[in-house]
């Protein structure tokens, strides 16, 4: 299996990716890897806008036609937008788990912390432990 | 782990592979969706190699399966005529599903699930002593389910020049043979096509001449929402050994008459019957978004009600559909319970889709 790893991305053990926009907000979706494991998904339910979180909260909920599974918010912060495309085309996580396939928009708490996530080589050697 | 002689084919094919009860076999070969689509719309393949053929062979077999069985093997007049059937044991639970062949008078061909083949061949083989009949496993067969509305004409561009010529005329439910072949017009999907079983040594040729013939492979994966879809019930999920065939929506696999037909598992049944049976086999269509997933437990009015013994989405209709074991009086509509909240779903008469058509 190839794995696609994004250098520019962060990462949590739950395999969610975080991006940080210009504007300091994170954008967060689930990895290749995640996709992969999960299968086709089917339903994907984004967090309502406004809605603040702690780091570890689930957030979010994905489900495939093998299993369901929470996406969990990665750092404290407010949502500020959820990806509506997924409602209708949930498929797009699986053709595109770290572009068009996002989840939702955060803004943090602390800037700073996302500088304490998982690297895109911490999260290699994670996943190659699977 | 197991390994069916197409195995190196699936992996060089990028099958993602799982153990399917201590077999190595592909649950998909990148989209389930996809392939489930490909099967509705056209023709796809599925190694059913696990599976297990037993042959029953002698003077007695016909006795022997009459007993043996919940359907009786005496409506099958015509060599190469198949019956759906239970294996029950005592208490009228079931010992698996199954499907019969009578080739001739002296030999039936019966197909068992994986899953189930040791329990199987132990009770089959203790039924049969009696009867003197051989209970003969063929290991030494593979075999390859091509389904799909075009899978027969596929089939036949793959398995020989005189393959249409010699198989387009056999009726669904049928087995005929080919060559080394046995070609059944059975399947497990909903759709028209052939499950072909062949010596082990072949299996790898004819399933590359099916892909030569655009026949797409598809995973075990597939073949689960395409039964669930068609309305067909998986053993281990929809009946097992504490559970009737009456319990299980497969009420109208049992032969009742002629009255003295002394099946195993008769009394029982007969019993619950007269007693009044408890629960049936349902369908679910939910009616929101979500997912229903087995052993999510359904309620009506606020009563728990039963249990999902089968659920998943449906590629063909877009929504999560199951099958559900619910109280007898259970009426056209309920809630299935997922993730703490109790979602809206309508009761059906499964099947789903047939054809490639929604039934609902």
């Amino acid at each position: 299996m190839s794995v696609n790893i994004p250098t520019e991305l962060r990462y949590t053990k739950s395999h969610e990716w975080i991006r940080r926009e210009e504007n300091g907000t994170l954008t967060i979706g689930i990895t290749d890897h995640a996709q992969h494991l999960l299968g086709d998904l089917v339903f994907v339910e984004t967090p309502e806008v406004e809605d603040t979180f702690s780091a570890g909260d689930d957030c979010a909920v994905i489900e495939s036609v093998k299993a369901a599974s929470d996406v969990y918010c990665p750092i404290d912060g407010e949502v500020i937008e959820g990806n509506e495309v997924l409602a209708d085309a949930p498929e797009t996580i699986n053709h595109d788990a770290f572009g068009d396939g996002w989840i939702f928009k955060l803004k943090p708490e602390d800037e700073g912390a996302f500088d304490e996530l998982m690297d895109s080589d911490e999260y290699a050697e994670l996943i190659a432990e699977d | 782990m197991k390994k069916t002689p197409l195995h190196d084919l699936h992996v060089s094919l990028n099958a993602r592979m799982v153990d399917f009860g201590g077999w190595d076999m592909p649950i998909n070969y990148g989209s389930q969706i996809d392939e489930h689509h490909f099967i509705r719309k056209d023709a796809g393949m599925f190694d059913v190699s696990h599976m297990t053929i037993v042959d029953l062979k002698g003077d007695k077999v016909k006795e022997f399966l009459q007993k043996l069985l919940a359907n009786d093997v005496a409506r099958l007049k015509d060599s190469g005529k198949a019956l759906y059937s239970c294996m029950l044991n005592e208490d009228g639970g079931v010992i698996d599903d199954l499907i019969t062949y009578y080739i001739n008078d002296t030999f039936y061909r019966t197909v068992v699930n994986a899953s189930t083949r040791e329990k199987d061949l132990a009770w089959i083989n203790k039924q049969a002593e009696v009867f003197g009949v051989d209970v003969i496993e063929r290991n030494d067969y593979a075999m390859i389910a091509v389904q799909g509305p075009n899978a027969r004409a596929k089939a036949h561009k793959a398995l020989g020049d005189d393959a249409e010529e010699k198989l387009n005329d056999m009726a669904p439910f049928y087995i005929r043979d080919y060559g080394d072949l046995s070609v059944a017009r059975t399947g497990y999907t909903g759709e028209d096509g052939y499950e072909i079983m062949l010596p082990e040594k072949d299996a790898s040729a004819l399933w590359s001449r099916l892909l030569e013939a655009e026949v797409k492979p598809c995973g075990l994966g597939a073949r689960d929402t395409l039964r669930l879809e068609a309305g067909m019930n998986l053993y281990g999920n929809d009946m097992d050994e504490t559970i009737s065939p009456l319990e299980a929506g497969l009420g109208w696999t049992v032969a009742w008459e002629p009255a003295e037909r002394d099946f195993i598992g008769r009394k029982a049944i007969t019993k619950q019957k007269e007693q009044g049976v408890k629960n049936k086999l349902v369908g679910l269509v939910l009616e929101g978004k979500g997912v229903i997933r087995d052993h999510q437990k359904v309620f009506v009015d606020g009563l728990e009600a039963g249990e999902v013994t089968s659920g998943s989405f449906s590629p063909t209709l877009s929504k999560a559909i199951a099958f559900a074991r619910v109280a007898k009086d259970t009426g056209d509509k309920c809630k299935v319970e997922m993730r703490g909240k109790q979602l809206d779903a309508i009761v059906v008469k499964p099947p789903f889709v047939r054809n490639g058509k929604s039934c609902l």
